[in-house]
């Protein structure tokens, strides 16, 4: 951008400079030698106060610019990139940039039109693949810091290498350009001065000087060796411009006028009418075709092309190659780009080393807090050093360690309180048995006492049996407290046992007059599940159902999906307040505390009920309303440790109801619940049947 | 029937309500306390059948059963306070035929001694066979290819049981009441230990059972297929 700056600064200069009458003509060339002479030419100044022929460059009107010094760079190398591949050096335009740029973008969007044409199809096709080669480079992306790191600093070191090698090439070749420049101004003044010695006084008098007398200044100012580093010719310029200028006798050590470009000849017209030289010169690309010069056969040679009037009609035309500092230049270049890939790599390799000397230690706290999560206690990282990675080792730990002793303590208090149950267990039972036998013997020849006698045997013999079930119970808690329940799985019909388990509350119910309702499928609902605890359960829960039925019929239903098995038991009894769905489970919890304790539960009987769900990974829930009676569920999952989604039954028939009505309008229904419900509801003559041989 | 129990169990009080009851309904019912001394009493006396208290002071029930069960198919009934798995399938994997879980109803525990002692008298003649086992009912033995094998009384029932009809399926609570003589469904654990008990004896590999065969989720049944 400074470049461009500044090198229109210096067109806007060279144009206000030229000379009235030659404005039109001279206007492009004039900008293009400014251009070429490095704009600010701070090189091109120092040249001419330092070489011999001092007055050259003060003269000038047109291409002095006096730009400061990096602008220098930037012009010289404007006019390098400007003539590049051209067999002479081209028609310059002010606007030649933009334009260019111009170009270069429509042809950038054209080819990225053209390419994603032609990729979209590609893409399609490898659709698939891709977007899964897409996922897992971004599920390893995601998953590693390391990656993520070094990846970030591949591609920040690659720009930035980038950036600083595009800098410190275009420095080099600068430098390189502009000391070529200053060495052949002084070359090509020197020069001027020993043709002035040559040719003496015939340089002040036009059309004076001869074929032979210029050949042989251009002998003298030939350098003599077999590899020269620049060619001189001298033309002359016919006075009046009858005849168009030429070099004497044509090309001279294969330098020929085609080669100058008619700026820069122009240039050095316009310093000899104003009989100054500034030293004008331009950068072109030179064919040698003829045998007669050292650079035949070389190719394409670039090189500068200086130019200065040597008296009134003759000019003086110096050549000097670029090979040499073309050679440096790719050399630098080669240098650079080797350095920069390889600065780039070794960036990456130590962002990844340095990555996992942090990552690495930080992964194994974490595989160490997975084991340890797993109850691998004694999992341990190694301290190494004093740093933050040890910090957190130690700290790491320290927190196993007090995680270990906390479990211990738990562990050792759970072990204490099994043993207590157990003991009390034992300790209890077996005075507790043979009061129970004396108490049977009582009772049995209780016809032989009397009647105050009678009385006590009999309230002996039924306050034992709410003893011993409450007995029962506590301990039975007393498990699931200290965590020693353990589920005996094994594959059960739960219709089974649901008609097992009604057998009590089946007599009840009978007492009350009052039936128990079957609403069976018709298929086995088999499912993974501990015979003794659910029959428990489903005993609890039928046995609840009569008691709080209020001599009304309750009704169990069993339905099962693919991954549950569900019991329902509805009474229609005096149902539950809002609330205390859940209280029921709590411990010794009684709906009304003043009401008659006509049965002998424990209060503890829907808390264990619970718990033996809770241990299949079951649920067990209620719903009740008051005057409309309440509903208990137990869902569980057909393969022990299964996680349930849903239950295959509903909950409150409420919602039964509504789902019934929904279904039947093919709407699917916002859970399973609702979709489950069905089975349970529609009337099926099989479960007549069942409930006659059951409900009866 | 009359018969002759030995009481093993260490608290004395349970220990004379036992021989109360016992006595009551018509059993001769002898006593140890000690679990080192059980061994010698149970020669001495050879009694009918054994009620064995799971905790004793010095030798431990489940040693005492093993012990017994070394000696003799005599019938055994566990006392037990526990009826955690782990404990129940402990005493009847050392060789106890049933077990009752304290505090007990004296109805139970008669029932369940004269369920042990349950010995039809003069049983038919009658031949059972199972794949390659052979069954003598009246003569109380079993053979397999020729080879007698030794069966406890109770697992002979269950054998007899099961073969008296092939290919049909037993649920254990069936089996329970034909074998075990409860009226209502009561411990599954019994049969699920007692099958492995009875194939550990009776089948070339028993954890490829072809005389037992187990029916996913119903129950047992006899012969392959």
């Amino acid at each position: 951008m400074r470049g461009l700056l500044t090198r229109r600064n210096a067109q806007r200069r060279a144009r206000s400079a030229v000379p009235d009458e030659r404005q039109a003509a001279a206007a492009a060339p004039a900008a293009v030698v400014a251009a070429a002479n490095g704009a600010g030419t701070a090189s091109g100044a120092g040249t001419a106060n330092d070489s011999p022929a001092g007055g050259i460059g003060t003269v000038s009107g047109s291409g002095t610019a006096n730009g400061a010094g990096p602008g220098s760079g930037t012009g010289g190398r404007a006019a390098l990139a400007h003539d590049q591949a051209t067999g002479e050096a081209e028609e310059p335009r002010p606007a030649g940039r933009v334009a260019q740029i111009a170009s270069l973008r429509d042809y950038l969007f054209r080819t990225a039109r053209v390419v994603s044409a032609r990729l979209r199809p590609a893409l399609a096709s490898a659709g698939t693949g891709m977007a899964s080669a897409l996922t897992r480079a971004r599920a390893r992306w995601r998953g590693s810091l390391q990656v993520r790191v070094v990846t970030a600093t591949l591609v920040i070191s690659a720009l930035v290498a980038a950036v600083l090698g595009f800098f410190l090439t275009q420095q080099i070749a600068d430098g390189l350009l502009q000391s070529k420049v200053k060495e052949s101004a002084s070359q090509t003044g020197l020069g001027i001065r020993l043709a002035e010695g040559q040719l003496g006084d015939s340089v002040s008098k036009p059309g004076s000087t001869t074929c032979q007398q210029i050949f042989n200044t251009q002998g003298a100012l030939q350098p003599q060796t077999t590899n020269p580093d620049y060619l001189v010719a001298i033309r002359v310029v016919s006075p009046g411009k009858s005849t168009p200028p030429t070099f004497c006798g044509g090309a001279i050590n294969g330098l020929s006028l085609g080669q100058v470009p008619p700026a820069l000849m122009e240039a050095v017209e316009a310093d000899q009418a104003k009989n100054a030289s500034q030293l004008p010169y331009v950068s072109v690309t030179a064919r040698f075709s003829g045998t007669g010069s050292p650079f035949s056969g070389t190719g394409p040679q670039r090189g500068l092309l200086f130019g200065a009037p040597l008296g009134s009609d003759l000019q003086l035309f110096y050549f000097f190659p670029l090979s040499a500092e073309q050679n440096t230049l790719k050399l630098v270049q080669g240098t650079v780009l080797l350095t920069g890939i390889a600065l780039v790599f070794l960036l990456a390799g130590i962002a990844s080393l340095v990555t996992r000397w942090v990552v690495q230690p930080v992964a194994r706290a974490s595989q160490g807090a997975r084991r340890l999560s797993t109850g691998r206690l004694d999992e341990r990282m190694q301290v190494k050093g004093t740093d933050e990675l040890a910090a957190l080792a130690s700290s790491f730990n320290e927190m196993a360690a007090s995680l270990q002793d906390k479990m211990q303590e738990l562990q050792n208090l759970s072990q204490v309180q099994r043993q207590f149950v157990s003991d009390v267990s034992h300790e209890l039972r077996t005075p507790l048995t043979t009061i129970r036998i004396a108490a049977d013997l009582l009772y049995e020849s209780r016809l032989q006492l009397d009647g105050s006698g009678r009385r006590s045997a009999e309230l002996l013999q039924s306050q034992l049996e709410r003893f011993e079930s409450l007995l029962v119970d506590l301990l039975e808690i007393s498990r699931y407290d200290a965590n020693a329940a353990t589920l005996d799985a094994e594959p059960v019909d739960i219709c089974d046992l649901a008609r097992n388990a009604a057998d009590v509350a089946q007599q009840l119910a009978e007492r009350r007059g009052a039936k128990i309702e079957f609403r069976l499928p018709s298929e086995p609902c088999v499912a993974e599940a501990d015979r003794r605890r659910v029959e428990r359960i489903l005993r609890n829960l039928l046995v609840n159902a009569v008691e709080h039925g209020e001599n009304k019929d309750a009704v169990v239903t069993v339905a099962a999906d693919r991954d549950a098995v569900a019991v329902s038991v509805r009474d229609y009894g005096v149902g539950l307040a809002p609330g205390e769905d859940r209280l029921v489970f709590d411990r010794f919890w009684r709906a009304d505390p003043a009401r008659a304790r006509t049965t002998g539960g424990t209060g503890l009987g829907l808390s264990i009920a619970l718990e033996d769900a809770r241990l299949h990974g079951g649920w067990l829930e209620a719903w009740g309303a008051p005057g409309q009676g309440s509903v208990f569920r137990l869902t569980l999952p057909r393969r022990a440790g299964c996680q349930l989604a849903g239950s295959p039954l509903a909950l409150s028939p409420v919602e039964a109801v509504a789902a019934v009505t929904v279904t039947g309008q093919s709407y699917a229904g916002p859970g399973r619940d609702h979709q489950g419900a069905r089975p349970g509801l529609h009337s099926d003559p099989r479960r007549s049947h069942e409930k006659g041989r059951f409900g009866g | 029937m009359k018969g002759r129990v030995l009481v093993v169990d260490d608290d004395a009080a349970l220990a004379e309500m036992l021989g109360i009851v016992l006595r009551g309904e018509g059993f001769e019912p002898t006593f140890v306390a000690d679990g080192e001394k059980a061994m010698e009493v149970f020669r001495e006396t050879k009694p009918d059948l054994v009620l064995l208290d799971l905790m004793l002071p010095g030798v431990d029930g489940i040693d005492v059963c093993r012990q017994i069960r070394s000696e003799s198919g005599v019938p055994i009934v566990m006392l037990t306070a526990k009826s955690d798995t782990v404990d129940v399938v402990l005493g009847l994997e050392s060789g106890a035929d049933d077990y009752i879980v304290k505090p007990f109803q004296s109805k139970v525990l008669i029932a369940r001694v004269r369920a042990r002692l349950r010995r039809t008298d003069d049983p038919a003649p009658e031949m059972l066979s199972i794949g390659d086992v052979s069954i003598d009912v009246a003569g109380h033995s079993v053979r397999r290819a020729g080879e007698p094998l030794n069966l406890t009384p109770l697992e002979f029932d269950l054998l007899v049981a099961l073969a008296r009809k092939p290919r049909q399926v037993f649920t254990r609570e069936v089996l329970l009441e034909q074998v075990w003589g409860y009226r209502h469904a009561a411990d599954t654990r019994l049969v699920n230990v007692h099958v492995q008990r009875l194939r550990a004896k009776i089948e070339k590999d028993p954890e490829r059972p072809e005389i037992v065969v187990t029916v996913r989720g119903v129950g047992y049944k006899a012969g392959p297929g």
